[in-house]
């Protein structure tokens, strides 16, 4: 290659790797706060701030979700599967909140550890399927089949 | 078709405005995406044309005038 | 002929494959060359491309059984994914430009880094408006300033900088030297995007499509959704060029193919 098209190539590898480095840097120092939410096994051991806006992740216990007879007050437990936080929410959920499905909550949590959520967000996964594939995968997974 | 009827394809159990929506709008972009280019090569060669004519006009001019 | 392209010194080893691979270079360095092909090939990819995505769009919102969780609103997909595939492997094909602009001087390849900018600007706001739409029903909110969705608002920006730097010079060498370099250091963005929801804890949930091991979709929703994303491959070629054929005309107005071909219309 011709010397003044090689330097030249050296100065654009230079800019993407230096850029890269740079910037590859500010994104390792800043990733706690890239995370959008704190799984409940941080919140558990103390991470997750109190009484300042945060978000909880992971999934709706089994079960948990208990709704009250007045008001539109629900409360659920959200896991990892190694911690479990409680929520309380007022309001509306989406439709795709569920029990034992993702969701991420946003709010404060209070000293007993409670997290008083205004905002409940569901949070769904990678898989899509029809629904008689979806029933069909269920059924054997209850006769113990592993597909 | 998994649709029974026009109307449940636009409804989409309640689904239908986003869907729609969001269609709509890509729609809209991608046309405007494929028709910006055709206008401004239309508008070019319109341009050059008139360039072509007007110095077709001095030549012929200078011709007479010679 | 004419061929105002850069030349290239020869290869030191003479072998038929460098001998053919310099000799494509140099003709893709060529704009009447590039305004003729770009204009044959447009003339089938155009209609191929539109009847693939016609194709596609019908058979996921028509044809498709609905998600098993989500419902029809799943149906957004076969434009979401696509737009957001395209857009990302646009910005590479902006940033090659890019760096061959930079190195070898090649004016066609800085045509085709600006042309790229709009094209992948476009797309990327569908991908960002038909996300928004997909996550009012889905997961409650319009927006969240989640890692995947932020840094998908930073490519926006990426591609609408680079269109704003070069109207912002007078010197148009010196502008497009400044938007390869932008588009370059832009680069660290790409993978950013792709493995932000494998990195950080996000709302976005990971790819479904997976090159290895299997794809977490089902085949009956795989395959339309594969089809689109060549059709939002194609339309992006299509645009592109069709961009380039205007910057070429323009910035060849003066020399005597462009007279040849305005006179023989």
């Amino acid at each position: 290659m011709h010397p003044v098209r090689r330097q030249r190539l050296w100065v654009v590898l230079s800019i993407v790797i230096f850029s890269t480095a740079a910037i590859g840097l500010v994104v390792y120092a800043l990733r706690g706060n890239i995370n959008l939410f704190y799984p409940p096994i941080e919140v558990a051991s103390g991470a997750a701030p109190l009484d300042t806006p945060i978000r909880v992740g992971g999934m709706v216990v089994d079960g948990s979700v208990k709704r009250a007879d007045d008001s539109l007050e629900v409360s659920f437990m959200v896991t990892d599967y190694q911690a479990t936080v409680p929520v309380v929410y007022t309001g509306i959920l989406p439709d795709l909140f569920a029990e034992g499905e993702g969701v991420v909550a946003s709010g404060r949590l209070d000293a007993s550890g409670t997290l008083q959520a205004d905002e409940v967000l569901a949070k769904h996964d990678e898989n899509y399927m029809p629904p008689e594939v979806a029933e069909a995968l269920e059924n054997s997974a209850a006769k113990g089949v592993t597909p | 078709m998994y649709f029974d009827s026009v109307a449940a394809v636009l409804a989409m159990d309640g689904h239908g405005p986003y869907v729609w929506a969001a269609y709509g709008i890509t729609l809209l972009v991608l046309a405007q995406l494929l028709l910006w280019p055709a206008r401004r090569l239309k508008r070019l060669r319109r341009e050059l044309r008139g360039e072509v004519r007007r110095r077709e006009a001095v030549k012929t001019n200078s011709v007479e005038t010679s | 002929m004419y061929f105002p392209g850069p030349s290239f010194e020869r290869s030191e080893t003479p072998s038929i494959i460098a001998a053919a691979m310099w000799t494509f270079f140099h003709k893709l360095g060529s704009p009447p060359w590039l305004y003729t092909i770009s204009g044959q090939i447009l003339r089938w990819l155009l209609p191929a491309a539109l009847l693939a995505l016609v194709v596609g769009m019908c058979w996921g919102l028509l044809f498709t059984a609905p998600d098993f969780r989500q419902g029809n609103s799943y149906r957004i997909i076969y434009i979401h994914v696509p737009a957001a595939v395209v857009a990302l492997g646009g910005y590479y094909i902006m940033a090659i430009a890019g760096a061959i602009s930079l190195i070898w001087k090649m004016k066609m390849a800085d045509i085709a880094m600006l042309a790229a900018a709009p094209v992948g600007a476009a797309l990327t706001f569908i991908a960002l408006v038909t996300g928004s739409i997909w996550g009012k029903p889905t997961w409650g909110t319009w927006w969240v300033w989640d890692a995947r969705i932020t840094s998908m608002l930073i490519l926006l920006f990426l591609y609408l900088g680079v269109m704003a730097l070069y109207e912002a010079y007078d010197n148009k060498v010196a502008a497009s030297r400044a938007c390869a370099v932008l588009a370059l250091v832009g680069t660290v963005n790409i993978p950013i995007i792709y493995k932000s929801v494998d990195w950080w804890y996000s709302l976005h949930q990971p790819a479904s499509i997976k090159f290895t091991g299997g794809s977490t979709i089902d085949p009956s929703m795989l395959y339309p959704l594969l089809l689109c994303i060549v059709a939002f491959y194609a339309l992006f070629a299509c645009a592109l060029m069709a961009n380039m054929r205007v910057t070429i005309l323009d910035r060849e107005r003066r020399t005597g193919w462009v007279r040849r071909l305005v006179e023989e219309s």
